[in-house]
């Protein structure tokens, strides 16, 4: 079981190395944003996985603060110190 | 859970997951510094403060691991993203100014060396290596804390985090310094606006409550398993900034006493503890061993409040808008 | 009792594991920004929770299991808040000249 769960986590390791790889090449910063995404979750996983193969059950915890930590990261990266935020979504209240 | 028995396979298995790990760390650690613009480079940075706190899971110090996710990576992302949009005018004239390839080059070889002697003084050390661990274990049940790290921040080595807390304090002072004259004891960053109706709303509205009862959470849990106040208030201060982000709350002006005083109440309530250690037992910070978990748990609960309040204000910036404005 | 837990596991990890490759797959190869985020938002939501499913037998109590569903809880929302963000970027991005 530990052997399997080993495999499985450098099969996620090398997933999240694929989406390095992405941000560095990635035209466009919303190909960078998902590149982003996938290594948060990637990294998530990589930990839930790794605190079951090493013995270390607060690695939940750790998970649990890195997914609360990356939904905030990635806000800021999208909002980038800009104060206005607009969406066109339909029903908008907020005129561009 | 147990782990199985270690045989042959599985060693092989875990040594080979180590150097994947190590890899990964090492690309991540090599494009955050060759990623051209601010942004990409902020971004590998981010990726590499995870990859780190897998390593530090992995080494089975997940106190460590907690405050590199949260801090290391998350808060300190977030702060060099400002950075970078406060710099973007400043960015042109820059470029024109980057050091020649010769420069470069001398950098990284002496960035290299240091790292290098840092190797070889780690791996040089003698088996076993010396550590206070054994000393510090023994003494546990002078707290009656399960969790060893929080023994040693909180007890052993408690007027190092008292002084911790208060250089984050000067470091605010620092940052508010930095505001024009005009501004000063104004609010910190623009107001900002987002559909009241729309995404950036939604998940500040439904994400900060999990967040406050996460970065508790990890506070009440430091007692005997990994966490603390630090890594709770990190919690915190990161929901708090989502909601200025998203516009559902403005930025409390610096001057404002209410501010003052919670960025106070943790070393402040640290202090009189200390103090109380010296009127009615043997030393500054002594607690007497009866009452140890309780004060603890007390400073703990004042630190967090302090601490994600100064995060959040030293993330949120220098004041740039007038004093009622 | 633990065979049967174990093959859940394995079913699990493995199913999770095929929905993470199936989304970078996608991210790497698909034409268009939007088709290359609806294959990402898969190894959020099944890829994570698959794999939380696969873990659950082995977390050391009913406290650990509860973390472990909330941290998949936690990301989905994240995720579809961030999907949604990122879709307005790209959109941001295809009017500019």
């Amino acid at each position: 079981m530990t052997e399997f769960l080993t495999a499985a986590l450098g099969f996620i390791l090398a997933i999240l190395a694929v989406g390095l790889v992405r941000i560095l090449r990635g035209p466009g910063d919303a190909d960078r944003m998902m590149a982003a995404q996938l290594i948060g979750t990637s990294g998530i996983a990589a930990l839930l996985l790794l605190g079951t193969v090493s013995g270390v059950p607060a690695a939940v915890d750790v998970a649990m603060t890195l997914a609360l930590l990356a939904a905030f990261t990635s806000i800021a990266f999208v909002k980038k110190g800009t104060a206005r935020f607009e969406t066109d979504a339909p029903g908008s209240t907020e005129a561009e | 859970m147990t782990l199985a028995p270690m045989t042959f396979a599985s060693m092989t298995f875990a040594l080979a997951l180590e150097i994947v790990l190590a890899a990964v760390v090492l690309t991540g650690a090599v494009w955050a510094i060759a990623a051209r613009g601010t942004l990409p480079a902020v971004a590998g940075f981010v990726a590499y403060g995870l990859l780190l706190s897998l390593v530090w899971v992995r080494l089975g110090a997940p106190d460590v691991a907690l405050t590199e996710a949260a801090i290391g990576s998350g808060l300190t992302g977030a702060l060099l993203v400002g950075a970078a949009a406060r710099l973007r005018l400043s960015e042109v004239p820059m470029a024109v100014e980057r050091p020649g390839v010769i420069l470069r080059v001398l950098a990284a070889v002496l960035s290299v060396t240091v790292a290098a002697a840092l190797a070889a003084s780690v791996l040089l050390l003698p088996d076993p290596a010396p550590t206070l661990a054994p000393a510090a274990a023994e003494n546990a049940a002078a707290t009656s804390l399960g969790n060893p790290v929080t023994n040693v921040l909180m007890a052993f080595r408690a007027m190092d985090t008292l002084l911790e807390k208060i250089v984050l304090l000067l470091a605010l002072i620092g940052v508010w310094s930095l505001a024009p004259d005009r501004f000063w004891g104004g609010r910190p960053g623009p107001r900002h606006h987002a559909d009241p109706y729309g995404v950036l709303a939604f998940v500040a509205r439904v994400l900060p409550p999990v967040g406050i009862i996460v970065g508790i959470y990890i506070l009440w849990t430091s007692a005997d398993n990994p966490g603390g106040a630090f890594q709770g208030g990190t919690i915190l201060a990161a929901m708090w900034l989502l909601v200025m982000m998203a516009g559902l709350a403005d930025a409390p002006p610096v001057s404002e006493r209410r501010l003052r005083l919670l960025l106070l109440v943790g070393p402040v309530v640290f202090l009189i503890v200390g103090l109380g250690g010296l009127a009615f037992g043997d030393a500054f910070l002594a607690y007497p061993m009866a009452y140890a978990k309780a004060l603890i748990l007390v400073i703990e609960f004042a630190m967090i409040l302090t601490i994600a309040v100064t995060l959040g204000l030293l993330i949120a910036g220098p004041p740039e808008r007038e004093l009622g404005s | 009792m633990s065979f049967v837990l174990d093959i859940v596991t394995i079913t699990a990890v493995s199913a999770g594991a095929f929905f993470f490759l199936a989304g970078t797959v996608g991210l790497l190869r698909f034409p268009d920004t939007l088709t290359r985020l609806h294959a990402l938002t898969k190894a959020d939501n099944l890829g994570l929770g698959l794999m939380v499913l696969g873990l659950l037998p082995h977390a050391g109590s009913l406290r650990d299991g509860i973390k472990l569903i909330c941290v998949w809880l936690i990301v989905l929302l994240a995720g579809a808040t961030v999907s949604q963000l990122i879709g307005y970027v790209a959109r941001r991005e295809g009017s500019r000249p």
